[in-house]
């Protein structure tokens, strides 16, 4: 067994998250059922939150906890359940079709591995450098102020902030919702529900007027009279 | 070392990670992304392959811009790779709220979530 003091903690905490975030996003793919690929990608994005978190990058992990896992998949997930009918929660694909994806999948993964071992800069060890808390720089970043010190190597001279785009994101995200909403809102019926027909009729001039309107509408079957719509 | 722990295994666990170790996650995440989407015929399976996707490219951005991974002498990011990756966040949730949208209303117009059977505008 190997002594606990020579391992790396911050690697041990790296492979089980790196593993729980990889084996869930495969486990994505194979399960036919949807609901539980929901499942599944809930765990896959936390652990990536986990994976942030070692990497110093508290805001965007807690961002990604907050937004992503709490936000976008919980829509996700009331997708499927609007969505759940029995014959659609697990529609299955087609055996060649799994067998082309798999090919094309392993031919991606090993053009993405080759190019990521393939810089020298990406595969020597880390130096372990400190790093400062990112949240305020962040916030200023995106008020259009930067007071991060620039990266090593980066070009000296003024570093834009994120203003602008910040502003572009926010009334994007505004106006995707609002579409959202219209492309998603009830649908207007056809037919007029019975309230509707009876608020639209004019009232009868007479008692008897009135009567003969009801004798008509329920020899019509008509709405009111709970007919055929 | 452990006589029986294989050495790559033994030396992920006791040397630091650095920057190719979350390209390798980065990778998967990101094959997974496109196999979901190419492979899945419901609708919400292929907007789970989008953010598979999405997100593996945030931990690319992530680890660029760390500075606990970065070599000695290596070009960072900086601060900026971790704003684009709260921008990819955002952009993310708005996406998913339009596809979710578009999704429920093919489900009320065709009664299913295939996407095999959005062939309406097939010529």
């Amino acid at each position: 067994m190997m002594p606990l003091a020579a391992l790396d903690w911050h690697s041990v905490f790296f492979l089980l998250f790196a593993a729980l975030a990889c084996a869930c996003a495969v486990a994505v793919v194979l399960a036919e059922n949807v609901v539980r690929m929901a499942l599944y990608l809930v765990f896959s994005l936390g652990a990536t939150a986990g994976l942030f978190f070692l990497a110093g990058a508290e805001f965007v992990g807690a961002m990604q906890l907050m937004i992503y896992v709490g936000g976008t998949l919980v829509l996700l997930v009331f997708g499927v359940m609007l969505t759940a009918q029995a014959p659609f929660v697990s529609i299955k694909t087609a055996p060649g079709d799994r067998v082309l994806a798999g090919v094309i999948g392993a031919a991606l993964l090993a053009v993405l591995l080759q190019s990521a071992f393939s810089v020298a800069d990406w595969r020597k060890p880390a130096v372990g450098r400190e790093g400062e808390p990112a949240a305020t720089p962040l916030g200023m970043a995106l008020l259009g102020t930067r007071v991060d010190e620039a990266p090593a190597g980066a070009p000296p001279g003024i570093r834009s902030g994120y203003l602008l785009p910040f502003e572009i994101v926010s009334v994007h995200l505004l106006v995707v919702l609002v579409g959202a909403a219209y492309l998603a809102r009830a649908k207007r019926r056809r037919t007029p529900r019975p309230i509707e027909v009876a608020a639209s009729m004019e009232p009868p001039a007479s008692l008897a007027a009135h009567a003969a309107a009801g004798r008509e509408s329920a020899r019509g079957g008509s709405v009111l009279a709970g007919g055929p719509r | 070392m452990a006589p029986f722990a294989p050495p790559l295994f033994a030396s992920l666990l006791t040397e630091p990670v650095g920057v190719v170790h979350y390209l390798v996650v980065g990778a998967i995440l990101f094959t997974s992304g496109v196999v979901c989407m190419a492979m899945k015929r419901n609708a919400l399976g292929v907007l789970m392959g989008i953010e598979l996707v999405l997100n593996g490219a945030n931990v690319n951005f992530v680890a660029f811009s760390s500075p606990y991974l970065q070599a000695d002498g290596a070009k960072s990011l900086g601060l900026d790779g971790q704003a684009i990756a709260l921008f990819v966040i955002l952009l993310a949730a708005a996406e998913a709220a339009v596809a979710l949208a578009i999704t429920l209303n093919f489900y009320n117009n065709h009664a299913t979530v295939d996407v095999d059977r959005a062939d309406d505008l097939k010529g």
